[in-house]
């Protein structure tokens, strides 16, 4: 295993190392201590790595992560994995707003609470918040899901896509063009293995889905109210 | 003196033939106009500038004999690779999804037989584009459409875009009839659908954030890339101080006669500034900084003539960057197609519905039928025999300013020909010392 001690180390020199893995992958499995809620860490990661982050990261940690598995063992900033187009994303604690933006692929998951405009962007990962959602979570969300065990705040799901939303707890509001839908048992079924894959046990039958209206797809002069 | 006389019909200046039928055409259909390009209202220009040519107090370089150096280098404040342009004209982000395939090789094509980049737009990089282009900057966007690591890495420069001339504090618009397969996939949007972006980038507001957004990208791409900033004109001197702050190597400063590819007209109209007037707030802002030409300039927003790149450049801009004039170049507008454009409502020199991709061009559109029009290789030489002209009529009148390089030029090299004109550029009115607004 290698270690980083970022207290002496830079967040250029440790990424560097972890990129330089894309080149020749001479060491799978990272340890980085001391992270002081540094920006940056572990951004850009081409390499199915194991990364652990002992301590607080700052924004954009595991941002536009490829393959590598990264936990952080503390509470993360804004941007937490965003762009995230493979492996997966751990934070123990709690998430800062627009945690997984516009991130195309992999798993998030984030045992505490996530902040403001989780998931905002969204084109495929699937994000797991053990806690609850601040407010705009998943705005224009274009594809995968957003599990939440946890209450989700006002304007859930605003100009919709294709994303699918699972909350278990309250929903203060639904955004624009967000609706309830039914929950059948493909869904559940759905839900059970995503629950798992996260490592949380909840019955996923306790679950309320949320997707598009898709009335707000095309221009029409009766939705004018809703632009 | 029987004989009737004509009636002489009068013309509401306030309700004239436009604004009556706009508001007929609001009143049947309920929504906004949507289009294409830049302003078409007259805003003062480089039109209202004039050069200063040498005579006794300074003298001239020979024409075609003597040097006048056009190449710029981008990005060099931070990036381990800046770009080395030939010229100072660059082509300006314009989307996969807004143009055709053919059209975005054709630019790739053009720019690099010139010498210069080109840049991706708010729908990903396509191959086409990458593998004709020498140069190309990857733009990062709100919508971060088909955004991806394996893109930036490959890109040559990134510019993170926080807004565009033609609708400074709006996001992207592309309607239904261009979302194709293909646009759809790479957005990762349903087929059809009216797509609306982001005004805002999604993980990040203000100048505080945006620096640690633009430390993510450098590490993602370990600082090996030139980060352009694009800013839509309207408060550019604190807009431009804001990113050079940030950690900008370069601003790509936009006009209001810049295009679009779908905008509401009303938004193209009568939100942001001309370029004329955008350029000394960020050259002063720069300047300030102890940034001018450590921090690139670019601007763009109707350029269109050698004259208007030497005027931008003795202004201060270390390049220009080119849209609508690199579309005309293609083949937009052009007069061949007069009939077909009159059977869809509109004419050569005036077809701006770009965002319908009905374009008989084959340039603004997804129909492979018409898209098939437009030959990528001819278009790619009409691009590039542009460009030069570009270059060759900017180094005629640097050379008989007595420049060396187009870099060289400089406002004492200007006069203004009207008082707004003299006021916006901050450049004498013709024939005084006078600056209006900079006291006697």
């Amino acid at each position: 295993m290698k270690t980083f001690d970022l207290s002496s180390a830079s967040v250029r020199e440790f990424n560097q190392a972890l990129h330089d893995q894309a080149k020749q992958l001479e060491e799978r499995e990272w340890r980085v201590s001391n992270s002081g809620g540094k920006h940056n860490l572990a951004v850009g990661v081409n390499q199915p790595l194991d990364i652990v982050i002992d301590g607080h990261a700052g924004y954009y940690c595991a941002g536009m992560n490829q393959q590598a598995n990264i936990t952080v063992h503390g509470n993360v900033g804004v941007g937490v994995a965003e762009n995230m187009m493979s492996g997966s994303v751990r934070v123990k604690g709690s998430a800062s707003q627009a945690a997984g933006a516009t991130a195309h692929g992999g798993l998030l998951v984030i045992e505490g609470d996530a902040g403001a405009r989780c998931g905002i962007s969204m084109k495929g990962v699937d994000i797991v918040v053990g806690g609850n959602i601040g407010h705009m979570s998943c705005f224009m969300g274009r594809a995968g899901r957003l599990v939440v065990c946890g209450d989700a705040g006002d304007a859930l799901g605003d100009s919709l896509y294709e994303t699918v939303i699972y909350v278990k707890g309250s929903v203060k509001s639904l955004g624009a063009d967000c609706i309830e839908k039914e929950m059948r048992a493909e869904h559940i079924e759905e839900l059970r293995v995503l629950l798992d894959k996260a490592g949380f046990d909840v019955d996923p039958a306790s679950f309320k889905r949320y997707g598009s209206a898709r009335q707000l797809y095309n221009f029409k002069v009766d939705n004018a109210s809703a632009y | 003196m029987s004989e009737k006389q004509t009636p002489v019909l009068r013309e509401s200046a306030t309700f004239d033939r436009l604004a009556i039928q706009e508001i007929q055409r609001a009143a049947e259909t309920g929504i906004y106009d949507i289009r294409g390009g830049g302003t078409k209202r007259k805003v003062p220009h480089f039109d209202d500038l004039l050069l200063l040519g040498a005579s006794m107090s300074r003298y001239p370089l020979e024409g075609y004999r003597e040097k006048c150096g056009t190449d710029v280098i981008l990005g060099n404040r931070f990036a381990k690779k800046p770009i080395h342009l030939k010229i100072p004209v660059t082509i300006a982000g314009m989307s996969f999804g807004a143009l055709s395939a053919n059209a975005k090789e054709a630019l790739g094509r053009g720019a690099t037989i010139a010498g210069t980049s080109t840049t991706t737009g708010d729908g990903g990089m396509t191959p086409e584009e990458r593998g004709q282009s020498q140069h190309l900057v990857y733009q990062y966007l709100p919508s971060r459409y088909g955004m991806n690591p394996d893109d930036l890495r490959k890109a040559d420069a990134i510019e993170i875009v926080l807004g565009q001339g033609a609708k400074p504090g709006g996001g992207g618009m592309l309607l239904g009839m261009k979302i194709t397969e293909r646009v759809a996939g790479m957005r990762t949007l349903p087929i059809g659908v009216d797509q609306r972006s982001a005004c805002r980038h999604p993980d990040w507001t203000g100048p505080d954030d945006l620096a640690i957004k633009i430390a993510e990208i450098r590490e993602i791409t370990d600082w090996e890339k030139p980060i352009y900033v694009k800013i839509g004109a309207s408060r550019p001197y604190y807009d431009v101080k804001l990113a050079v702050k940030a950690g900008a190597d370069v601003i790509v400063l936009d006009g209001m006669q810049g295009g679009t590819a779908a905008t509401q007209e009303v938004f193209i109209e009568h939100v942001g500034i001309p370029i004329l007037c955008a350029i000394p707030q960020a050259v002063q802002a720069l300047q300030e900084m102890d940034m001018h030409r450590k921090v690139q300039l670019i601007v763009s927003g109707g350029i269109r003539t050698g004259a208007d790149v030497a005027k931008a450049m003795a202004m201060g801009a270390d390049a220009v960057a080119i849209g609508t004039a690199a579309l005309i170049a293609l083949g937009d507008n052009h007069p061949s197609l007069d009939d077909e454009l009159k059977k869809i409502g509109s004419a050569a020199g005036f077809y701006d519905d770009w965002q319908n991709g009905k374009d008989p061009a084959g340039i603004t559109t997804q129909d492979p039928e018409l898209a098939k029009r437009l030959d990528p290789i001819e278009g790619g030489r009409r691009l590039a025999n542009y460009l030069r002209v570009l270059v060759l009529e900017a180094q005629t009148m640097a050379r008989a300013c007595g420049k060396s390089h187009l870099l060289n030029l400089d406002p004492e090299d200007l006069v203004a020909l009207t008082m707004e004109s003299a006021a916006m550029a901050r450049v004498p009115l013709a024939g005084t010392n006078w600056v209006p607004g900079q006291g006697f």
